[in-house]
């Protein structure tokens, strides 16, 4: 094998183990060891990570057309219903829901693309609305009410059932609903969980002492430890501007303000320094305003904006 | 608006690292290198050479332009590849360590700015569909069926495991392999197979 292909072959396995929610602080620090020791590395992890990341839009592929792929398992075949939502809009297949029902287990996945927002609504009431980028699977039958959050960001007003609990879980981390409003956001190597009213319970698959938020509480989990902090419910109303296409940004660097508003856009905001990376924005955008933003910067900061295909870069 | 919002705890910012989405680097390699790879590995096989030793070549001319883009993001990046390609190409034909398909001077006259265009970057969403599909159907079965039971129906490594009949080490191989499978799919495939029928 060439030393390429040993590389290749070593980025396969550590998407492999992340991708199964095989993950842990001592995983992370040797995933970290392994990046930071050559370029080649990260290149290829990169790669396949990008190749990985598109595979996501799977879930909209009709089962009709991978069922000769499957071989059939006698209790859990697809039943092959179907709901595909067509017809929404230019790049919105993989927004559109693709509603499976299997008999065992009873699940459905929901999921939305770049710029999309959808709003669920279970039969007890309650309801779930995803943010852009998101991807939940639901299991809401007589024995529980779980939503697997495999990745982006949700907000929950749940109608509380002290003998039919909620749950949310992703990755390792579960939260458990206590008779809530809150919010829970996937973040590199953890979870972000901002309860607004009632309360919640975040606790670890790895057994730290679950933790009871209250409102305005946030709770930000990582593989080992849950750390909790008081926000102005003002701030944590901001955070939830995008159920209303608005982003807020409070002293937030250009490069998070960038990352987020990457979140609802096709065209991509890159910051080519890291100066220009640390500069803070106030200010308040509809979550499509990329020209807004781009010419707030360029207003305030004096940096320059380059256009380049889909790209829109700022530059000192 | 602009009035300083007052908390009691600050939580840590998260940092961009090297695995970050907001690593500058990554973020260009993912949006702007990738998109390249198929008409690079089209240009690549023109020297003939093994599939194993195109992939090997492929990554040597990212390591170069990621070393360059660490300095300084390279504008515009398409004919960077195709020199650094090329250079390559010529590199191993001097030093004798390929049989020359085509000679030195063929290669220099390769227009560089690459004549081929790009893949679309933002594929309408049923192409990307159709293609993640062909990608799909070229995989072995069971690797395949391992990456749709994961990637679909979302069952964790044991579930898929049981369902199969295979053990969790075989899931993983097969996810593995996949994950590479798909890759090459993905970017590395010419554009005129990325066109449904």
């Amino acid at each position: 094998m060439t030393s390429h292909a040993n590389i290749e072959h070593q980025a396969s396995a550590w998407i492999e183990r992340r991708d199964m929610g095989e993950w842990s602080a001592e995983l992370q620090s040797q995933f970290e060891a392994w990046m930071n020791e050559a370029l080649e590395h990260r290149i290829a992890y990169w790669r396949l990570e990008a190749a990985w990341n598109r595979t996501e839009r799977m879930v909209a592929l009709r089962p009709a057309d991978l069922r000769q792929s499957i071989r059939p398992a006698a209790a859990s075949a697809p039943r092959n219903t179907f709901k595909f939502a067509a017809a929404l809009g230019l790049f919105v297949i993989a927004g559109a829901i693709g509603a499976y029902y299997f008999s065992q287990p009873t699940y459905q996945t929901f999921a939305t693309t770049l710029g999309g927002r959808e709003v669920l609504t279970l039969r007890d009431g309650s309801v779930i609305e995803l943010n852009a980028s998101t991807a939940i699977r639901l299991y809401d039958n007589a024995k529980e009410r779980r939503v697997m959050l495999e990745k982006g960001e949700a907000y929950f007003n749940i109608q509380h059932d002290a003998s039919h609990p909620f749950v949310v879980i992703s990755g390792n981390h579960r939260v458990t609903d206590l008779g809530t409003k809150f919010s829970v956001r996937t973040e590199e190597g953890g979870l972000r969980v901002a309860l607004m009213e009632g309360r919640a319970e975040v606790d670890n698959l790895n057994a730290t002492k679950p933790v009871v938020l209250n409102p305005g509480e946030v709770a930000v989990a990582t593989a080992d430890s849950i750390s909790v902090a008081r926000k102005p419910m003002r701030e944590l109303a901001d955070q939830l501007g995008w159920r209303r296409g608005q982003i807020i940004f409070y002293h937030t660097t250009l490069a998070n303000a960038a990352a987020e508003l990457n979140r609802y856009n096709r065209k991509r905001l890159v910051i080519a320094d890291a100066a220009t990376a640390r500069l803070t924005i106030n200010g308040s955008f509809p979550t499509n305003g990329i020209d807004a933003f781009t010419q707030a910067a360029e207003q305030v900061f004096g940096v320059r904006i380059t256009h380049r295909g889909d790209e829109i870069v700022i530059s000192r | 608006m602009a009035d300083k919002i007052k908390t009691d705890h600050e939580i840590a910012p998260h940092a961009p690292g090297v695995d970050g989405e907001l690593c500058p680097v990554k973020a260009w390699f993912v949006h702007e290198v990738l998109p390249l790879e198929a008409a690079l590995m089209q240009f690549l096989r023109r020297s003939g050479r093994s599939e194993a030793d195109i992939a090997d070549l492929r990554q040597e001319v990212y390591l170069r332009v990621c070393q360059q883009a660490e300095k300084e993001i390279p504008h515009p990046v398409k004919p960077l590849v195709f020199t650094i390609a090329r250079n390559l190409l010529i590199d191993q034909v001097r030093r004798g360590q390929v049989i020359p398909i085509e000679s030195v001077a063929d290669l220099e006259a390769i227009n560089v700015a690459g004549d081929t265009p790009g893949p679309d970057r933002t594929l309408m969403a049923r192409e990307e569909l159709l293609l993640l599909r062909a990608a799909l159907e070229k995989l072995p079965p069971r690797c395949r069926e391992a990456l749709i039971l994961r990637r679909i129906e979302g069952l964790s490594r044991r579930e898929i495991a049981e369902r199969m009949g295979i053990s969790e080490h075989t899931v993983s191989e097969h996810i593995n392999a996949g994950v590479r499978a798909l890759a090459n799919a993905l970017y590395g495939e010419p554009a005129q197979a990325r066109r449904p029928q």
